[in-house]
């Protein structure tokens, strides 16, 4: 395996101008930044979010005619059916109670959980796949604290603002540029490894759109290194806090007063629904990567399919800037078998650049996710500067052997371990060969609204992770997702626990806001057979689907 | 030199494209053949096969460890594992997915235990019963020296067995192979946590930091981020000084927002 003889051929002409480029580098001269108005452009002509095909507006709901148009496939999960008839589930007798239910078990939901836990709670984490398979687990290049010297909160508010594109909602900005360092802190008494100097300096990485070098990191698996530390630690409370796994909500549960009081879990392998009342819910579902919005390939786990934000709009609760999507710069675009993995920044904030096919630099590598995709979706579509794969794919390289020059042989065996072994088992040695890369579906950008502690407009409802809107606007960061999960994590976890202990008396338990929304889907017209939350894709092979000839699912077999 | 694609090119999502004149192989899973492309991964053959996942799967990026997977190729007495999701298939390869596999967690207060061997003989006391076979080792499917972290274990270097299994991806495969039924891997994990609590020193500067906020220091800044009118802002934005990728030394010109 590894790279076609045609490919190599190709590769020469990265090695050819790589020198240069490295003298280049050495004397601190990149390639220029686009300027504001220049990327507003560029992001206008070129990123997928400004096409006008395959969008629509919302028809029903909180945010019926609020003048953006969203992606089909966003759209098509609110304007289907819920997986349930409300009149079939008895609410009379929970299977569960708790004081705070969380539904997701990856990097926020686990963090809510020890917040709570240590503020008196009991908690039950819901989750549908294992504890810990999330997006968490796969970032890779660190999490953002504005903690060097030469470095400050203010300057990590105004980063996160403009990369945003001045639309974030400040208050929330201003709560993941203040908590920060309180977040790292706590990581570190956890037990979290950070790369760090032998006197315990962290080794921080600048990253894209960010003006100063904030970003820590445990390898290139610093997610996969928090969520293994606090599930861990969780595992460790496991008197308070009680794990169901292969069990995802499909409603929010709310009480005669419109609280929120629990949920409808599902259980995938036996197929029964299960009851959970609770005194207050924190959503921490994650993002959307697998609803493969504009036909993109995806970096996210096998289940984010944007459950919590259909929930919650069912509920009532409106949501935001789901019409801003995040692609990725650099996803893998070859080999085939690894298309769309997440290939993080930090290999250009070690000095990797992208250039095209002639081994050009193209764009300053460090320009903010969107207008870096732009960039390289312009190269290959507009400027026909990609490279061409043996399917039929385009990309463009990511010059990686450029970090060992640069920073000494060994580093990108070092630094990015994951990585490394992850292309050696496709016989390319990254260290040595470039890497051919194409933007992917990384992020959800938008979310369910709520405020600076993640409280919805519904009492007892939160929401914490990539679930919740507003904290990047229309485009987030490297290194803030990492982070915004355990800010809010914890903020979550710390004011639910206030909000139970205020005394929370639950009345009687409702679907009725599922019974209204059907009506509404019905009076608007809305005639399908969807189901949502989707819970998982479907990647079955359609030829075996249409094979799949059952009339109808009853008698013995499922 | 200049390429045209066609222009929905990527529009693929995570389908594999199959290029054409692709073999067409037999696969046995779990014991039942399938024809598949021959440049699947083991996870999009079973996909292709008609499988859809509810177990064994999950990032499908190699870090989770959802999918760990164990076979045999025919006439070869060996047994190999692998990462569904990052392992291509071969010609009649017998499979076998292991989706979870019991395994010991010890409970305990990281603040209480101590930075050395007596933390995992209290914890982890199976880990001494390991006889140094190396089964841990051949079935780890991220080529983790299990053994010889074993090995660092039972000496009680706590930093080695936390540098010796920091890209575990804790699939459990090692658990499930021990003849001494040690539980490598949550071990490792108690020891990656003491290290990162008591072997590595605590950042000095987070601790500054966090006393500064937590005294209001940055509160004013940012009310006046918040308050400035957006051109303001858009300017300031434009206007930050950039830290230079190499940096020893450097001095931002602008000091009083530090």
């Amino acid at each position: 395996m590894g790279y076609t003889p045609e490919m190599k051929e190709l590769i020469k002409r990265v090695e050819a101008t790589r020198p240069a480029r490295i003298e280049r580098v050495k004397q601190g001269i990149q390639f220029p930044k686009l300027s504001l108005a220049e990327a507003q452009k560029r992001l206008r002509t070129y990123h997928p979010d400004y096409k006008e095909d395959g969008r629509r507006e919302f028809k029903i709901g909180p945010n019926k005619g609020d003048g953006h148009t969203y992606p089909d496939e966003v759209v098509d999960l609110f304007e289907a059916n819920s997986r349930i008839d409300p009149d079939k589930v008895d609410l009379s007798n929970p299977d569960f109670e708790t004081d705070v239910l969380i539904i997701g078990g990856g990097g926020a939901g686990t963090t809510a959980s020890l917040f709570a836990q240590q503020n008196g709670m009991k908690v039950i984490i819901a989750t549908k796949l294992r504890h810990g398979d999330a997006n968490t687990i796969m970032a890779e290049g660190g999490i953002q604290s504005a903690d060097s010297p030469v470095d400050s909160p203010y300057y990590h508010y105004l980063d996160i603002i403009g990369g945003g594109h001045f639309t974030n909602k400040p208050k929330l900005v201003e709560a993941i540029a203040k908590d920060a360092p309180i977040i790292i802190q706590w990581l570190e008494s956890l037990g979290m490894n950070f790369d760090k100097t032998p006197d315990g300096q962290m080794r921080l990485l600048a990253g894209g759109g960010i003006c100063r070098k904030r970003m820590h990191s445990c390898g290139d698996f610093t997610g996969a290194e928090i969520m293994r530390t606090i599930r861990d630690e969780a595992r460790n409370r496991r008197d308070d806090i009680t794990v169901l796994e292969y069990q995802p909500a499909v409603e929010i549960l709310l009480d005669e007063d419109g609280k929120a009081a629990g949920a409808l879990l599902y259980n995938m392998e036996t197929e029964e629904y299960i009851v959970v009342k609770s005194k207050a819910v924190i959503i921490t579902t994650g993002g959307c990567g697998r609803l493969h919005i504009q036909g993109f390939a995806t970096t996210n786990h096998y289940g984010a399919t944007m459950d919590g934000v259909v929930m919650a709009y069912r509920a009532g609760v409106p949501h935001c800037f789901l019409y801003a999507t995040q692609y990725h710069p650099t996803g893998v675009a070859y080999p085939e078998q690894n298309v769309g993995l997440l290939i993080t920044e930090k290999f250009r904030t070690a000095g990797a650049q992208p250039v095209n096919i002639d081994g050009e630099e193209f764009t300053f590598p460090l320009e903010p996710r969107d207008v870096e995709s732009s960039n390289i979706i312009r190269e290959c579509m507009e400027l026909g500067k990609g490279v061409p794969t043996p399917v039929g794919r385009i990309g463009v390289w990511l010059d990686s052997p450029m970090i060992d020059i640069l920073k000494g042989e060994g580093t990108v065996e070092r630094d990015f371990p994951a990585k490394f072994i992850q292309f050696k088992r496709y016989g390319i040695d990254i260290s040595k060969e470039p890497m051919l890369i194409y933007p992917t579906h990384h992020y959800q950008n938008g979310g369910v609204e709520a405020n600076e502690w993640g409280e919805t407009k519904i009492p007892g409802l939160f929401v914490a992770g990539e679930v919740l809107g507003g904290v990047h606007g229309e485009n987030r960061l490297m290194g803030n997702s990492l982070l915004d999960i355990n800010v809010f994590g914890r903020r979550t976890g710390m004011r639910s626990a206030e909000y139970v202990k205020q005394g929370v008396t639950i009345k009687k338990l409702t679907l009725d806001h599922v019974r209204a929304y059907q009506k509404e889907l019905k009076e608007a017209g809305i005639e399908t057979d969807r189901i949502s939350p989707m819970l998982l894709p479907d990647y079955t092979n359609p030829e075996v689907r249409n094979r799949q000839l059952t009339a109808r699912y009853f008698g013995t077999l499922r | 030199m200049t390429t045209t694609v066609a222009k929905d090119a990527m529009r693929k999502g995570d389908k594999t494209i199959i290029a054409e004149g692709t073999r067409m192989i037999p696969l046995f899973i779990m014991g039942k053949r399938y024809y598949v492309p021959e440049t699947l991964t083991i996870q999009k053959a079973m996909e292709y096969a008609g499988y859809q996942f509810i177990r064994s799967c999950g990032c499908r990026g190699g870090i989770c460890g959802a999918c760990a997977t164990v076979y045999r190729l025919e006439g070869d007495y060996k047994l190999y594992s692998g990462l569904a999701c990052q392992t291509v298939v071969q010609p009649n390869m017998y499979l076998v997915q292991i989706p979870f596999f019991p395994a010991n967690k010890a409970i305990y207060d990281i603040e209480k235990l101590p930075y050395d061997v007596t933390a995992i003989q209290t914890t982890y006391p199976e880990t001494f019963r390991c006889v140094q076979c190396n089964a841990c080792t051949k079935v780890c499917p991220m080529d983790l020296q299990v053994m010889d972290y074993m090995a660092a274990a039972i000496r009680g270097d706590i930093e080695a067995v936390a540098e010796m299994s920091r890209s575990c991806v804790m699939c459990g495969l090692c658990t499930s192979r021990c003849p001494a039924e040690t539980n490598q891997y949550n071990m490792a994990e108690l020891c990656r946590r003491l290290y990162g609590r008591y072997g590595q020193k605590k950042s000095q500067q987070v601790a500054k930091r966090v006393e500064e906020i937590k005294a209001g220091k940055y509160d004013p800044m940012i009310k006046e981020l918040q308050s400035i009118p957006l051109e303001e802002l858009k300017k300031r934005y434009e206007e930050r000084e950039w830290e230079p990728i190499i940096s020893e030394g450097w001095q931002p010109k602008e000091t009083k927002y530090l």
